[in-house]
């Protein structure tokens, strides 16, 4: 069984990093752009498992492990404040959410 | 394993590109689960057996639940975003050229830098034991340290998203 080289796995992670970036910049629900930021960790994470993988390491498993702890943790925040702006506004497209204190 | 990756590869694009192209936030969040189910099987292929089940359960388990609560509570009466050319749509263009252009550096960086073929599998390497060994002598202080990280978020979407009369 041929193994898969370590460059396929890392231009992958690119791809779906730059996929998210576009994601993020060019939509304005803000929660459609976290799900653009949920795809750049996993990027991320694909990235650190495939070098993992390569370099017989657990400790690349062990930090995607805790970057998914975080991006748990930014995701929970995030919603957060944006139950907060729909509940101020009508309209929450991120372009007009530009004064804080709403 | 090459032809499982070529369609876990092809499947994660193409739901990348489907979740941030759709127009409703909810086939976005479809979307964004088949993703983590491709990237979960990719995983699998990188011996990672307990990060493939932890990115099952905990992000379209958990993560995506979220993001469909707050879809259903909060925008179901409320006007829908993106309709019409926003305020700032001159950067849509430059934003993509931008884009293409980090791509085009960084895999013209991992051709030059990675481009020998990956060693011999190990089996044993992602699996539950091996893992909880490493995370819990090794990496124990990184441990603790998510501990703290997620006290904290608890407290600060309580102290937002709260009752009124918690405002501080």
């Amino acid at each position: 069984m041929p193994q898969v080289p370590l460059n396929l796995y890392l231009e992958l992670s690119a791809v779906l990093f730059i996929i998210g970036v576009i994601g993020f910049l060019l939509r304005r629900n803000p929660i459609t752009m976290l799900m653009a930021i949920e795809l750049m960790w996993n990027a991320g994470n694909l990235a650190f498992i495939a070098f993992a993988r390569n370099f017989i390491d657990m400790s690349g498993q062990v930090f995607a492990f805790l970057v998914i702890t975080v991006a748990a943790a930014e995701a929970a925040i995030a919603l957060a404040i944006v139950v907060m702006v729909f509940r101020r506004r009508e309209n929450a497209d991120v372009d007009d959410i530009s004064v804080m204190r709403g | 394993m090459i032809a499982l990756f070529w369609i876990c590869a092809l499947v994660a694009i193409a739901s990348g590109i489907w979740t941030i192209s759709s127009r409703q936030p909810v086939h976005s969040v479809v979307g964004l689960i088949v993703n983590f189910a491709a990237l979960a099987v990719l995983f699998l292929t990188l011996n990672a057996d307990f990060l493939a089940m932890m990115q099952i359960i905990i992000y379209a388990g958990a993560i995506l639940v979220l993001f469909l609560f707050v879809i259903a509570l909060l925008t179901i009466g409320a006007q829908p975003i993106e309709q019409g050319p926003g305020r700032l749509a001159f950067q849509a263009a430059p934003s993509v050229v931008a884009g293409l252009a980090a791509l085009l550096v960084m895999s013209a960086g991992l051709r030059v830098a990675w481009s020998q073929s990956a060693s011999a599998p190990v089996l044993d390497l992602g699996s539950v034991a091996t893992f909880g060994q490493q995370l819990l002598t090794t990496h124990v202080f990184a441990f603790e340290v998510t501990a703290f990280i997620l006290l904290i978020a608890i407290v600060g979407v309580i102290l937002m998203a709260g009752r009124k009369e918690l405002r501080f």
